[in-house]
């Protein structure tokens, strides 16, 4: 016994460092095939305010930029909104919308590393929900993943773990968009079947089988084809629309009949 | 005594927010974000506990994971990084490094800079084989460990020279 315990007090250190390693490496694996921590993560109040007071600092710089963003946007809405064929005013009864939108802001950027998360300063006080999609103005971001008071943090576009329904524009061929974490203005498109004909700058849209996001989303253009190995679909390389390393406001779209949708999957998979 | 734990109290508070607000953020060709908390581990006392250097260096490693959502990477890599650096040490420094008189003054840029190199290396191997976690991007791995690693190395040197160590 005496020998036992000197043993481990011999290499105590040794001890120490094996079982911190093995407690991080299970988090850091389980990480990359199942859902972020819901305790630790850059929403909480810690993180996500000195992320906010960083952001509020450095959004003064960026100012110019944004204004024209967002006066170029209204632009484009006002042309819709001119043009716009039915203009009886059951259609814009707001009870009968199927989406709301919100505006918020980002407080914390990421596009460097495989497995991004965005962080922004809205929360559960804004009734922010998980599974809300976010989107800026020139195209799609990511799907909110985890909330607190304040904060929320987005699976970002340019996560390995992200799987977004997405077709090409005009046509009703899907597949799903997906990242190969080597290039932050590149994502992939797979499993468009291959009778479909594409060509090089096409434009990419969310497609209508998810339920987070509106169909028509505009997500980028085709760069680049060629058929995966075993030659019955493509491997589509799409330039995103959205410069990810500068984005400040965004917003989050809930679709309302999104709880519905889920209901009614789950109950036809248990059958 | 107490002004050593204070010192490095300071140090570990600024280098938390110089690396999350600051260094993250950076995005240098796309890929880029240097470690340079990294320098904590050159800056902290030779003598004294091994399992509370351990311990602060998990800490360290896991207060970054949580800001930049990369649960554990840092912690781990931090966490091996202080576990090796006697080893490191004695690989640079020599045996001398155990003597009670010795400190970084009496070594030199060369011994120093491999010191640091040799520290950001492991870190950087460990941080990104457990990122990408993949063979198959074996290549991607090791390109983003020289980069990235280049960057760090070069800005802990700096950091380095820049706020020496208090003379104890």
């Amino acid at each position: 016994m005496q020998r036992i315990i000197n043993f481990i007090l011999h290499y105590r250190n040794a001890f120490l460092y094996g079982f911190l390693a093995l407690f991080s490496l299970i988090i850091t694996v389980r990480s990359h095939s199942y859902h972020q921590s819901k305790f630790f993560n850059s929403s909480k109040w810690l993180t996500g305010n000195v992320y906010q007071t960083g952001a509020k600092i450095s959004s003064y710089f960026g100012l110019k930029e944004e204004n024209q963003r967002l006066v170029k946007e209204n632009e484009q809405l006002r042309r819709m909104l001119f043009n716009i064929k039915t203009s009886n005013a059951q259609t814009l009864d707001t009870a009968s919308i199927d989406f709301e939108v919100m505006s918020a802001q980002l407080v914390k950027n990421s596009f460097a590393s495989p497995r991004n998360y965005l962080t922004l300063d809205r929360g559960k006080k804004d009734s922010v929900t998980q599974d809300m999609g976010v989107i800026t103005t020139k195209g799609i971001l990511g799907i909110v993943e985890n909330v607190s008071n304040n904060f929320a943090t987005v699976q970002s576009v340019l996560n390995t773990k992200s799987n977004i329904n997405a077709k090409i524009k005009n046509t009703n061929y899907f597949g799903s968009l997906v990242w190969n974490a080597e290039d932050y203005r590149i994502v992939q498109l797979v499993d468009i079947p291959r009778l479909v004909p594409l060509v090089v700058g096409d434009t990419i849209v969310t497609g209508a089988m998810s339920s987070i996001f509106p169909e028509n989303i505009p997500i980028g253009v085709i760069k680049k084809y060629d058929l995966n190995t075993s030659k019955s679909f493509y491997n589509i390389d799409v330039e995103l629309f959205n410069d990810m390393a500068n984005v400040k406001n965004v917003y989050l779209i809930k679709n309302k009949n999104q709880d519905e949708v889920k209901t009614l999957e789950s109950i036809t998979l248990d059958e | 005594m107490n002004s050593v734990v204070a010192v490095n109290i300071v140090r570990f508070v600024l280098l938390v927010l110089a690396q999350v607000l600051i260094f993250n953020t950076l995005g240098f060709l796309g890929y880029i974000n240097p470690m340079v908390y990294v320098v904590f581990f050159y800056w902290y006392p030779i003598k004294g506990n091994r399992a509370l250097f351990m311990l602060i260096a998990f800490l360290l490693g896991f207060i970054i994971d949580v800001f930049s959502d990369t649960l554990a990477l840092h912690a781990i890599a931090s966490l091996t990084v202080a576990y090796a650096r006697p080893v490191i040490m004695r690989f640079c420094f020599g045996i001398n490094y155990e003597f009670q008189n010795f400190s970084f003054k009496n070594t030199t840029k060369v011994q120093r800079v491999t010191f640091l190199g040799l520290v950001v290396l492991l870190h950087h191997v460990v941080f990104f084989s457990l990122e990408i976690l993949s063979l198959s991007h074996l290549l991607l791995i090791l390109k983003r460990v020289f980069a990235v690693g280049m960057v760090t190395l070069i800005l802990c040197v700096l950091f380095s020279s820049l706020f020496s160590p208090p003379s104890e």
